[in-house]
């Protein structure tokens, strides 16, 4: 009986045990990556040697390993998709894809993943390409440490660095973009990670999210994009650790969340931004252990906003530290540090015995008049400031702290 | 000249004002940079004292000076000198020894505590603004005889440069707020000497706040060399056009 099984059991892995290695290179049995996909069958392995190859359009129709030693170059002449990915199962490790096609009617990518689910892009290195790695439709997918390069000059003409579409479980981790329009482009992906991703000098966004629900993006770095990062239309999505820095534009948010519920913002930094976090119609968003630091607003939050937590979170050295533009507040605010707190602590509890108001007069008028902030820190500026303090009468009542920490907490 | 502006130098010095406004100036800059935790909130502490004092005490010292020196004034102006060098010396003088208080009284300490660009930033504008309110001063007090209501014209002006003029703008502001006053609002910025200090070290100070907006505006003015240097010439102009005024009206007056 146990003879029949093991022969069974052999006959159904006979497919995984004929996997064969096939080698492309000049002084190989194939010189092309198209003739060896042609000849190869399920399961094997392409290895290919450093060179240059002119494979025009690449098509992926079986489930191999495309293996690149010392990154061999695939060139698509400024004409071509690069990789196209039109099966399950495809491992795509350690090229350099450079010169896709552009257009403004065709999406070409380096990679391109077209409804397909198990395809794994890793350690690739993609330099000029419209759109980098492209996901249509695919779920389970990896992309990871790929670097990630473009030097796009306009927003209309350009693409995204890993763009994600109708996708579902994809786990983005360690990879490098730069030079495209937006870094990380997610529309309508569901249950999704994006880890340890550095994004930075992109034209538009560094992370761009789109009816995207039940994501993580944890311990990424978003520096110096034209607008920073936004949140759009989405539900539990989750955000920690990461790093927003030096977003500058007058529409330039570290995060900009719009219409978000039921999320999660901990543990982030956010330095140098002209806006840290800016926030339109959300609700229900924990923001926690968060560090304010050095920017021009730490947080704008306008009053479509609801049931928004504050807590325990660092704000130091922003030139404002929150501004809003209404005077209705659903929110809440306890428990933070601010560095601007001038009240005292009578009982030595750490804790502010008079409430904080982080909205100063002043950031409402320049958000009502903006180039009020010629005035910013003149004499009268700081006066009506000082009388606000006392009678207030244009800052939102109840946008308050009522727990103000003494002393930053250690983030 | 030289012997004139040693003199008043050295009479500035004997009377120990200058002495006394340098070392409450030391302790102030120490202060507030001991007693924040961080050394940026202890440069805006600064700013305030800058943009606020030492005008103050510079238009008031001057022209207090000027007054007491009347005698030595009528003196001088019987011997064989030329007016022009008589009142450029007396102002070179003022100008010097407030000046130099200004350096030793917050310069040292800023070096000392926060020596960046922003620090950097704002002793110059100090200074700037040291000599061109001591040559508003002068011209003020050629304006009467009267001790009383030349000093009154001293510290109006004073008011006018540090709140009335930002209430006016605030009010324009506010009145043409549909249309669109960024451009605008950097000429008026030249109109007033504390405003464009003001300006000059905010562009360092609150570098991501100014990056929004209007202040994208003012970043692509006064951050680039052109601007920085426009606004330069504008500060030095501050210095020499009420300093040239008063010079004409001194060659002038009957004394």
């Amino acid at each position: 009986m146990r003879i029949i099984f093991i022969v069974i059991g052999l006959i159904l892995c006979s497919d995984l045990l004929s996997a064969k290695t096939l080698k492309v290179g000049r002084h190989q049995a194939y010189n092309t990556i198209t003739k060896a996909i042609s000849a190869s069958v399920d399961h094997d392995t392409i290895l290919v040697e450093k060179d240059i190859y002119h494979e025009k359009n690449l098509v992926i129709d079986k489930s191999i390993v495309l293996k690149g030693i010392d990154h061999p170059i695939l060139e698509g002449e400024h004409l071509y998709e690069i990789i196209s990915v039109k099966v399950d199962n495809v491992t795509i490790d350690g090229f350099k894809l450079q010169h896709s096609g552009q257009s403004s009617v065709i999406d070409f990518a380096g990679i391109k993943i077209y409804n397909r689910h198990n395809v794994v892009v890793v350690n690739n290195i993609l330099d000029d390409t419209f759109f980098g790695i492209y996901s249509q439709n695919g779920s389970n997918c990896t992309i990871k440490n790929n670097v990630i390069n473009a030097h796009q000059k306009e927003e209309q003409q350009s693409g995204n660095g890993i763009h994600c579409w109708k996708s579902d479980s994809m786990l983005i981790i360690g990879n490098t973009i730069s030079g495209h329009r937006d870094g990380i482009y997610f529309e309508f992906v569901t249950h999704s990670v994006i880890w340890r991703n550095y994004s930075f000098k992109n034209l538009r966004y560094g992370l761009h999210f789109m009816f995207s629900s039940d994501d993580s993006y944890i311990t990424n770095r978003f520096e110096a994009n034209g607008s920073g990062v936004s949140v759009m239309y989405s539900h539990g999505v989750k955000m920690y650790n990461n790093y927003f820095k030096e977003n500058w534009g007058d529409a330039a948010y570290g995060i900009l969340l719009k219409e978000i519920s039921d999320s999660y913002i901990q543990g982030n930094h956010f330095e140098k931004n002209t806006s840290g976090i800016y926030m339109e119609g959300a609700s229900r968003i924990q923001v926690e252990r968060n560090t304010f630091k050095n920017n021009g607003w730490g947080l704008k939050i306008q009053a479509s906003c609801m049931d928004i937590v504050l807590r325990s979170n660092n704000f130091i050295g922003n030139t404002f530290d929150v501004g809003t533009n209404g005077s209705l507040v659903l929110n809440k605010f306890d428990g933070n540090y601010w560095d601007k707190y001038e009240g005292y602590d009578l009982n030595k509890d750490k804790i502010g015995d008079i409430p904080y108001r982080p909205v100063s007069m002043y950031s409402m008028i320049v958000e009502k008049n903006p180039p009020a902030m010629m005035l910013f820190r003149s004499l009268i500026a700081s006066l009506m400031d000082k009388t606000e303090k006392v009678i207030p009468s244009l800052t939102p009542e109840n946008l308050k702290d009522n727990h103000p920490l003494m002393k930053a907490l250690p983030l | 000249m030289k012997k004139i502006i040693k003199y008043v130098i050295t009479d500035i010095l004997r009377n120990k004002i200058v002495l006394a406004y340098t070392a409450c100036l030391l302790a102030i800059s120490f202060s507030v940079f001991s007693l924040e935790d961080n050394s940026t909130k202890g440069l805006l502490s600064l700013l305030n004292i800058i943009l606020i004092i030492v005008p103050l005490i510079s238009i008031i010292f001057s022209a207090i000076y000027i007054y007491n020196s009347a005698e030595f004034i009528e003196l001088l102006v019987s011997q064989p000198l030329k007016r022009k060098a008589i009142w450029m010396s007396l102002f070179t003088g003022l100008a010097t020894s407030l000046s130099i208080a200004l350096l030793v009284g917050i310069g040292l300490p800023v070096c000392i505590y926060e020596f960046s660009i922003t620090g950097i930033m704002m002793i110059v504008i100090g200074v700037f603004l040291t000599i061109i309110f001591t040559g508003i001063a002068m011209l003020a007090a050629l304006q009467t005889r009267d001790k009383a209501k030349g000093i009154g014209i001293t510290i109006l002006l004073w008011l006018y440069f540090s709140i009335l003029f930002d209430g006016l703008v605030l009010f324009l502001l506010f009145q043409f707020a549909d249309y669109p006053l960024e451009k605008i609002m950097v000429g008026i910025s030249a109109l007033n000497p504390i405003d464009l200090g003001r300006i000059l070290i905010l562009l360092k100070m609150d570098v991501s706040a100014l990056m929004g907006y209007t202040g994208a505006i003012f970043k692509n003015f006064f951050g680039t060399t052109t601007g920085i240097s426009i606004s330069f010439v504008i500060l030095l102009l501050w210095v020499i056009v009420p300093v040239k005024i008063s010079l004409n009206k001194f060659n002038k007056k009957d004394l």
